[in-house]
């Protein structure tokens, strides 16, 4: 299949792109994106795929000419891109309904923007209605309709248009499963009978059996910075099995791959920040780790399991429990390898200590493994007062990387340090003390 | 329930900045100019008695009606004004950064003083003619309605979801579809609510604006407000009465035609994503919605407004990709180069123009006054807390009360208190009591009801789960108002403490001194000096005590409401 897409013209065509966060201080250019390259012909659905924070949503605005890239270059039909193109139509997470237009309104809003005659705006309006399965809600406020009926508006929204490049942005994260499911095969399946008025489809997502049911090439993203890890051609045809054993194979392999790659780049971050203490830290709240480690110490697991099943039968996504095992990797307590996951001594000995001993267990990997964790303490411990501001952690932090991780950062290492009682905090004063403890 | 849209609240700083300055300097060198201009017309202006007022009750429909086109006059003004200053504030950061300060202390200046000079100025661009008169009187109205108006809409334009502004982008809307289309829709709950925040404040302007004297000059145009004036002058308590009957009328109708039907509407723009329970619609929305001819009138100009909207014009060109790059700092600092000597003149002929006239003491004594006043308001506002918010409480914790009380209390708050006036006045007279205590409470005649709808509000809006635990635990007595439902109520309260306080201030100019007949009570305090100093035409007095109230407003502003305001969003909202 990909030797006759070969074939087809160039789309879109990502050249050397680069997007840096600069902070005002003048500091090192933080990076989003380096050096992505990415080549989009007619006919093909590619996802990209990585965790959040990879900046493949960063990389669809800058498709979508809604962000511009610190550099490198974006070619449309051979042009380069200079704001929102033409001919690209762009579905969003949270749908982007506005609350005061009908579904038709909705619908019609691309056209109006176009100048397009309100006669053939009404008919190309019902058209996409009736394609994308809302005839009857013409009328119907967004409000009034579901989660799947909302995004099915959303969908109809860019259609109408007629783009040659369908951007959607995580469309189904928002939806239950059953929903987002209905929509997905509804979705393949105009494009297989060529029903879908468009020429290219370019999806983000992080659910790793989304990208492999509905599309035709998988870019894969590294996170810190964002980069095309590898790339992966599906080589099913649609209608997909999610049970055939091939296709569970390519998850499977597409687990492993995502686990390989984040488990050096953690490393690295620890070894070659300027900082230690500037390592960026997953919001991961303390009961999941602790429920994770225990679901994992039990059966049928007894203390390893695979990634893929494991996220099957805890309902979560990729997306979720990756974050959940590298933290537990991070602080020693399981290792993350080759989409398996397995407890370490010092995960079994949480599992099964009290709670006192389990805040005891978790302080020492704090101490031991999070840098910005034994600072703090170290910090407060010198201080007469035994009281620090969060502000100077906080600026540290912005030095290297973003006010949005830098903000989730200390968050965590807040939660983290309040439940083994390594310090606490006071959210009003912003102060980190040592009140309570001992 | 939407909030009174306070520029000083919802900025982050607290003390003054160089912002702050500028915004002082521009807006009072700008007062001065105008103060100025006025003046220089002042001597030769005759007084036009073109215009006579007679008591007769059977004119009052029509001083009624003239009454509230001037409202509506303002209105549309203020409306022109929010959809222009605060876009240019919103859409360019280097206005902004001087509009906004501007804004702030606009909303603190008591224009009530000022009164008699934009008469004056108003006349002397008309000479001899009354729409002179008539532009004053709508001048007045629009400086107590445009700035809060103006701001809630500025807030609105700051907050537009980004998944939206995305969406317009990406489906090529140009500005002023995205104008029409999503900002403007995106702030009408805010704005319609703070129109009629401000429609309620209009009455007292519309009615104290009416009838103007300057020294030996005095102006009336034909209105509800001079028809007081007369009726005060001639001592007819009749015709008072008349004309808070008619006053009565005139607020029923504009409740019940205009807002409530407006605020129902206004929440299909609301923007959340789940449908919330919604209360019935309003009878006069339903005769709307239900009557195919009214229906069909309000489409067509539904769909004039829409192909309005829908016009693919763009005044700014197009806007490119957004690059994140931080503004330049140098030019910033060019613009402000750029303003300096503006600013240094101004600042200038300000600082010149006082020195002639006024000295310390006259700065002492003024000073010494504020306190009076401040002192006043704060033992107003304390006590019309103790009444008002233990009524509310009980009120707002029955719905059945509260669905009555609640347009009740709306409804008293947009009745112009000067008019129940002269009743009090006859009462301080006849009992000789002192005026000092006994105008205080006219300050808060008005504005009193801002609390209690608030209250009323934050009760309804009370948690169930929350009272249940509170009866589950048999939380009682006072520990129950100290831990339960104060805290709850508290964001609200404070909102409607900031109007009333705020409303006060500026009521001070016409309750410390009133007058009935011949006979004239005053009480000390700034509101008197600077009516005093009005009916002198002392221009240098007005507005150094209008500085000062402004003074005074500006940092009760910030010291004290901005951060129980923000404690209260931080802390005890219910989320």
């Amino acid at each position: 299949m990909d030797t006759i897409v070969a074939a087809h013209p160039t789309l879109l065509e990502v050249q050397a792109c680069r997007q840096s966060y600069r902070k005002d201080a003048g500091n090192a250019d933080l990076l989003v994106l380096d050096d992505v390259n990415l080549t989009l012909r007619e006919g093909e659905i590619v996802a990209l795929l990585g965790r959040s924070g990879s900046g493949k949503s960063t990389l669809l605005r800058i498709v979508a000419g809604l962000l511009k890239p610190t550099a490198g270059r974006v070619m449309w039909r051979g042009e380069q891109i200079e704001g929102p193109a033409d001919g690209v139509a762009m579905v969003f997470q949270s749908f982007a309904l506005f609350p005061w237009l009908t579904v038709q309104e909705n619908v019609e809003l691309g056209l109006e923007a176009r100048g397009v005659p309100r006669v053939e705006r009404e008919q190309r309006a019902e058209a996409a209605i009736d394609l994308i399965g809302l005839g009857g809600f013409e009328s119907a406020y967004p409000k009034e309709l579901s989660g799947g009926m909302r995004q099915r508006v959303g969908l109809a929204r860019a259609l109408v248009v007629h783009p040659d490049l369908l951007l959607m942005d995580e469309p189904f994260s928002a939806l239950d499963v059953l929903t987002a499911e209905t929509l997905r095969t509804d979705l393949i399946d105009l494009w297989s009978d060529g029903r879908l008025p468009v020429k290219s489809v370019l999806m983000v997502t992080h659910n790793i059996e989304e990208a492999v049911l509905m599309t035709d090439r998988i870019l894969v993203f590294s996170t810190n910075p964002g980069r095309v890890a590898s790339e992966l051609v599906v080589p099913f045809p649609h209608p997909r099995n999610r049970l055939d054993p091939a296709f569970r194979q390519m998850v499977d392999d597409i687990y492993a791959l995502m686990t390989r790659r984040a488990a050096p780049g953690l490393r690295a971050a620890t070894a070659l920040a300027p900082a230690a203490i500037a390592m960026p830290l997953m919001l991961v709240g303390t009961n999941m780790m602790s429920g994770l480690m225990e679901t994992l110490a039990g059966p049928p697991y007894e203390g390893r399991a695979d990634l893929p099943a494991l996220a099957g039968s805890l309902q979560l996504e990729a997306d979720e429990l990756l974050p959940l095992g590298e933290t537990l990797q991070l602080l020693n307590f399981a290792v993350v390898e080759e989409g398996d996951i397995h407890l370490t001594d010092q995960g079994r000995s949480f599992v099964n200590a009290e709670t006192d001993d389990r805040k005891r267990l978790f302080a020492d990997a704090l101490r031991t493994h999070v840098p910005l964790a034994a600072m703090i303490r170290q910090v407060l411990d010198e201080r007469w007062n035994h009281r620090a501001s969060a502000v100077r952690f906080r600026d540290e932090l912005e030095d290297h990387m973003s006010p949005d991780y830098a903000d989730q950062t200390l968050r965590s290492v807040i939660g983290w340090g309040r439940y083994a009682e390594l310090f606490s905090y006071d959210e009003e004063a912003e102060q980190f003390s040592l009140e309570d403890i001992e | 329930m939407s909030s009174f849209a306070y520029p000083s609240l919802a900025m982050g700083r607290r003390l003054p900045n160089l912002w702050d300055v500028v915004a002082i300097l521009c807006v009072f060198s700008a007062i001065v100019g105008l103060v100025h201009v006025g003046h220089g017309a002042l001597v030769p202006l005759n007084a036009p008695h073109a215009t006579e007022i007679s008591l007769d009750p059977a004119n009052l429909p029509s001083y009624a009606a003239r009454t509230t086109l001037r409202m509506f006059a303002a209105i549309l003004a203020s409306l022109f004004f929010t959809l222009t200053y605060a876009t240019a504030a919103a859409k360019s950061r280097r206005l902004g950064l001087i509009l906004v300060p501007i804004l702030d202390i606009l909303q603190s200046v008591p224009i009530l003083g000022f009164l008699t000079f934009t008469v004056v100025f108003f006349m002397s661009l008309f000479p001899g003619q009354v729409l002179g008169l008539e532009l004053a009187a709508v001048f007045a109205i629009f400086t107590s309605q445009a700035w809060n108006m103006a701001f809630s809409f500025y807030q609105s334009l700051k907050t537009v979801p980004a998944d939206l502004a995305e969406a317009s982008d990406s489906f090529h809307l140009t500005g002023w579809q995205r104008f029409w289309r999503l900002e403007v829709p995106f702030a009408v709950p805010g704005l319609v609510w703070n129109t009629m925040m401000s429609m309620s404040g209009g009455w007292f302007f519309v009615v104290a604006s009416e009838a103007i004297s300057v020294g030996d000059n005095t102006w009336k145009l034909p209105g509800i407000g001079s028809y007081v004036a007369l009726a005060l002058e001639q001592r007819d308590i009749h015709a008072v009465l008349y004309a808070i009957a008619a006053m009565l009328v005139v607020i029923l109708l504009y409740d019940q035609l205009l807002f409530r039907p407006l605020v129902a509407w206004s929440a299909k723009f609301r923007f959340e994503t789940t449908a919330s329970a919604t209360a019935e619609d309003p009878w006069v929305l339903r005769i709307i919605r239900r009557t195919r001819l009214l229906q069909l009138a309000g489409e067509a100009v539904g769909n004039a407004v829409g192909a309005i909207g829908g016009l693919r014009l763009s005044f700014l060109r197009r806007r490119s990709a957004t690059a994140n790059q931080k503004p330049s700092r140098v030019v910033d600092v060019l613009c402000l180069l750029a303003l300096l000597p503006v600013l240094g003149w101004a600042g200038y002929s300000l600082v010149s123009y006082v020195a002639t006239e006024l000295s310390w003491t006259d700065l002492r004594q003024v000073f010494v006054l504020g306190l009076i006043t401040m002192l006043r308001v704060i033992v107003l506002i304390i006590l019309a807390s103790l009444i008002w918010v233990p009524i509310g409480v009980w009120i707002g914790l029955r719905p059945v009360w509260a669905r009555r009380v609640q347009p009740l209390a709306q409804f008293l708050a947009a009745f112009p208190a000067n008019l129940l006036f002269p009743p009090v006045v006859l009462a301080i007279v006849s009992f000789h009591l002192n005026p000092d205590i006994w105008l205080t409470p006219l300050m808060v005649l008005g504005t009193q009801w801002y609390i209690l709808f608030n209250v009323v509000a934050g009760a309804a809006a009370f948690p169930g789960d929350l009272q249940e635990v509170a009866k589950n635990f048999q939380v009682g007595g006072f520990l129950w108002w100290r831990r339960v439902i104060l805290p709850g109520i508290f964001s609200y309260y404070v909102t409607g403490a900031i109007t009333a306080s705020g409303g006060s201030w500026n009521a001070a100019i016409v309750a410390e001194v009133v007058s009935w007949g011949t006979t004239k009570l005053t009480a000390h305090g700034l509101g008197a000096y600077i009516a005093d100093a009005t009916d002198k035409g002392d221009m240098a007095r007005v507005v150094l005590g209008v500085a000062v109230m402004s003074g005074f407003v500006l940092l009760f502003n910030r010291l004290l409401w901005r951060p129980l305001y923000a404690f209260a969003q931080r802390r005890l909202t219910l989320a």
